[in-house]
């Protein structure tokens, strides 16, 4: 059965914010006080950067965001695991995990804005640009890291994706290969319960962790609100991969807090009283109850987190309103890498014809 | 008669299909509680039941695929594709099932299925949710292509595209879903052929062909050249398989003159085909070549950017100039 908690889930951090030994304990040994208070910022500076492009969305400013609100832990402790030269291949959700890897903050919007068809340059933070196909990139990953196996690299592809995502065809053939293959790939899914109204219950009947097993990829359940547990399992399947074990799954168990997007009301589909139940296990708290506990959670530490997160986010309100228009030929870029014939012609009959409104003296009719 | 939403009035004809016929199922994602993302199965689920309303699991090839099984066993599955960009999953089952099982049984299998695309741009949309994939669907021979532009057609042929025994593609304008129109609820479905086409407004110089969306900008772009003396007649194709030949041909024999438009790319689009078969049929009554003004041979672009590729009526308005061998934006440029 389906389960939220629970002796399967690997925990390190309870919701009370207390630090519990575990046999996974000893792959975040190295997380001292000063580390913890890195992690509570990235995870505070995550969800301020979702809360200003929400509001960037709701002035008109953006076309559509999809939040990451309470899968902060997820992604920063997994994103956080990772080595520079390694892999990731991800859905639109992940802007915490672009943010570990560096992502420009107004590389995060362009798409959302509807200025460009993405971001960033995979190659300079060795993240692919969002995949919005569900599912489609686990296969993306499962293929890089094949790649890498051939090179003889040590380094590691990471597929991030949905709940949902783990009923398409892409998902399960990845696994496939990736098993086949034996290929240095992480299959990281996160849980969040829904996939725009549907319940997790609708996508599996049993654990989504407990497939893997069956494609012969061993999996485990994370506590996907505890950014330690999820650093450890992700430390551990990296490790891993890159000493030849093949590919891993996790389950990280969490929650979408908010809207699937900015275009999505779940008070038609979701009981309120599920949410106000997820506020208990809010991954940014528990850290927060950790740090204080330990007196590592000064005022001075305060001030520096929220001082970061108000310059994030000034920064990437400032990078979006002033992203430039597209130019009025754009559109035929890049299509093809050499030029193509045909669409030559067509850009210049375009530009033909937006040079014949500025000979009638600009206008329409 | 009565006044609704594009949107609402297919809801409605879906409600009359499965009110007619309890073999009528519908099955997508999200279409259940939330009746849809742009809510066109609102309530459904509500009335007629979880066993006839059915939230998929998120796999557009499944859907697919078990509607097909479904179909084997006397059901008429209408399936739910959320977004056009999303029907690739389930393009597999589509053309090598869908599409070939009553050939391949020779006729004894039927494949009743109806398959929902909200389809198209101009609503701002991220990658994959402004396409126009109908000209792959065209090019699969086995299946029949409907495009709807106005509430009342969406009301019936909803319903005859439910009742046909071939699998349908129904191609819905998804930024005309808020428009709202007369709806004659009592309307003889009957007079709602799966083949016609429909003259929109008659005219004499140029026939405009068009389908979807751009029914009401070919309508605008006529009325515009109206006012410069050019009388455009605009036919709205609703069947873009088969295409309506009698109607289109009546057409420019009469106007000698044929503009297609479309959203779709260019290259191996709908606009080719009417081009190619109508020079074929009528090829002495034509005072120029066919003119297509169409989408261009690209992705589809970015949302900042879409009003460059969506052909508007200017773009329509500079295809009639070209046809009517007025000055246009092509002018001087030798085989234009
Ligand atoms: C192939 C495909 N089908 C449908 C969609 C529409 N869609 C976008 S997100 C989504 C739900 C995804 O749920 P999940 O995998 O759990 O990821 P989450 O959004 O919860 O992060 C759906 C159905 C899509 N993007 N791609
Ligand atoms: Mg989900």
């Amino acid at each position: 059965m389906r389960s939220v908690s629970g002796e399967n889930l690997v925990q390190l951090l309870t919701p009370e914010g207390t630090r519990v030994a575990g046999p996974y304990g000893e792959w975040v040994a190295d997380i001292d006080g000063a580390r913890l208070q890195g992690l509570y910022e990235d995870m505070v500076v995550v969800r301020r950067v979702d809360q200003e492009a929400t509001a960037l969305q709701r002035q008109g400013e953006l076309a559509l965001w999809p939040p990451l609100l309470g899968q902060e832990a997820a992604q920063i402790g997994s994103g956080r695991a990772l080595r520079k030269d390694d892999f990731v291949f991800s859905s639109y959700r992940e802007n915490g995990v672009a943010y570990c890897r560096g992502a420009d903050y107004t590389d995060m919007i362009r798409v959302w804005r509807g200025n460009a068809p993405s971001g960033w340059n995979p190659y300079e933070i060795n993240m692919a640009t969002p995949q919005v196909i569900i599912g489609a990139q686990t296969l993306h990953a499962t293929g890089y890291a094949m790649a890498t196996k051939l090179d003889g690299a040590d380094a590691v592809a990471v597929a991030y994706f949905g709940d949902g995502a783990t009923s398409q065809g892409d998902v399960n053939e990845a696994m496939v290969f990736a098993a086949s293959f034996q290929a240095p790939v992480v299959f990281f899914c996160q849980n969040n319960q829904w996939a725009i109204s549907e319940p997790v219950t609708l996508q599996s009947q049993r654990d989504i962790a407990d497939r893997a097993p069956g494609f012969g990829i061993p999996s485990v359940r994370v506590d996907g609100n505890d950014v330690l547990a999820c650093m450890a399992v992700t430390r551990e399947a990296l490790e891993r991969a890159r000493s030849g074990g093949g590919p891993s799954f996790i389950e990280a168990v969490t929650y979408r807090m908010g809207p699937h997007t900015t275009a999505d009301d779940p008070t038609r589909y979701r009981d309120p009283n599920e949410l106000e139940d997820w506020k208990g296990r809010d991954p940014i708290d528990r850290l927060a109850k950790l740090l204080e506990a330990e007196g590592l959670l000064t005022g001075d530490v305060t001030d520096r987190v929220n001082a970061k997160a108000d310059e994030v986010a000034a920064q990437l309100r400032h990078g979006c309103v002033t992203l430039p228009e597209p130019g009025d030929l754009d559109v035929f870029n890049n299509v093809y890498t050499t030029p193509h014939s045909v669409l030559e012609r067509q850009r210049d009959h375009y530009s033909r014809y937006l040079a014949s409104f500025e000979a009638a003296g600009g206008g329409t009719r | 008669m009565s006044t609704m939403t594009f949107g609402r009035a297919i809801n409605t004809g879906l409600r009359r299909a499965m009110e007619h016929d309890s073999k009528v199922v519908l099955i997508g994602e999200d279409i259940g509680k939330l009746g849809g993302v742009f809510r066109i199965t609102d309530e459904l689920q509500k009335d007629f039941g979880a066993h006839r309303v059915i939230d998929a699991p998120l796999a557009e090839s499944a859907i697919l695929g078990t509607a097909v099984g479904m179909a084997y066993r006397g059901y008429r599955p209408v399936c739910e594709i959320q977004f056009d960009g999303f029907i690739y999953p389930a393009f597999n089952q589509i053309v090598s099932q869908v599409a070939k099982l009553h050939y391949r049984t020779q006729g004894r299998v039927k494949m009743p299925l109806t398959i929902r695309v909200p389809f198209g741009g101009g609503i701002g949309a991220a990658e994959h949710h402004s396409e126009s994939p109908e000209a792959y669907f065209m090019h699969t021979s086995g299946l029949r292509v409907i495009s709807v532009s106005n509430p009342q057609d969406a009301f019936a042929m909803i319903q005859q595209a439910i009742a046909c025994d071939d699998p349908v593609l129904f191609f819905e304008p998804k930024r005309r879903y808020h428009v709202k129109g007369e709806v004659d609820e009592e309307v003889d479905l009957g007079s709602f052929s799966l083949e016609q086409a429909r003259v929109e407004i008659a005219g004499e110089d140029v026939t405009l062909v068009a389908y979807g969306a751009l029914v009401q900008v070919a309508k605008d772009a006529a009325l515009a050249a109206r006012e410069e003396g050019i009388s455009v007649e605009v036919i709205d194709l609703r069947s873009l398989s088969p295409l309506d030949f009698a109607t289109l041909e009546a057409s420019v024999r009469k106007t000698g003159r044929l503009v297609i438009t479309h959203e779709a790319a260019m290259t191996g689009g709908l606009g080719a085909e009417v081009a190619a078969s109508i020079t074929e049929r009528c090829f002495y009554h034509l005072e120029h070549a066919p003119v297509r003004v169409t989408g261009f041979d690209i992705p589809y672009p970015p949302a900042k950017m879409e009003h460059h590729h969506l052909p508007d009526l200017d773009r329509m308005l500079d295809g009639v100039d070209r046809v009517l061998g007025r000055t246009n934006s092509l002018s001087g440029l030798e085989g234009n």
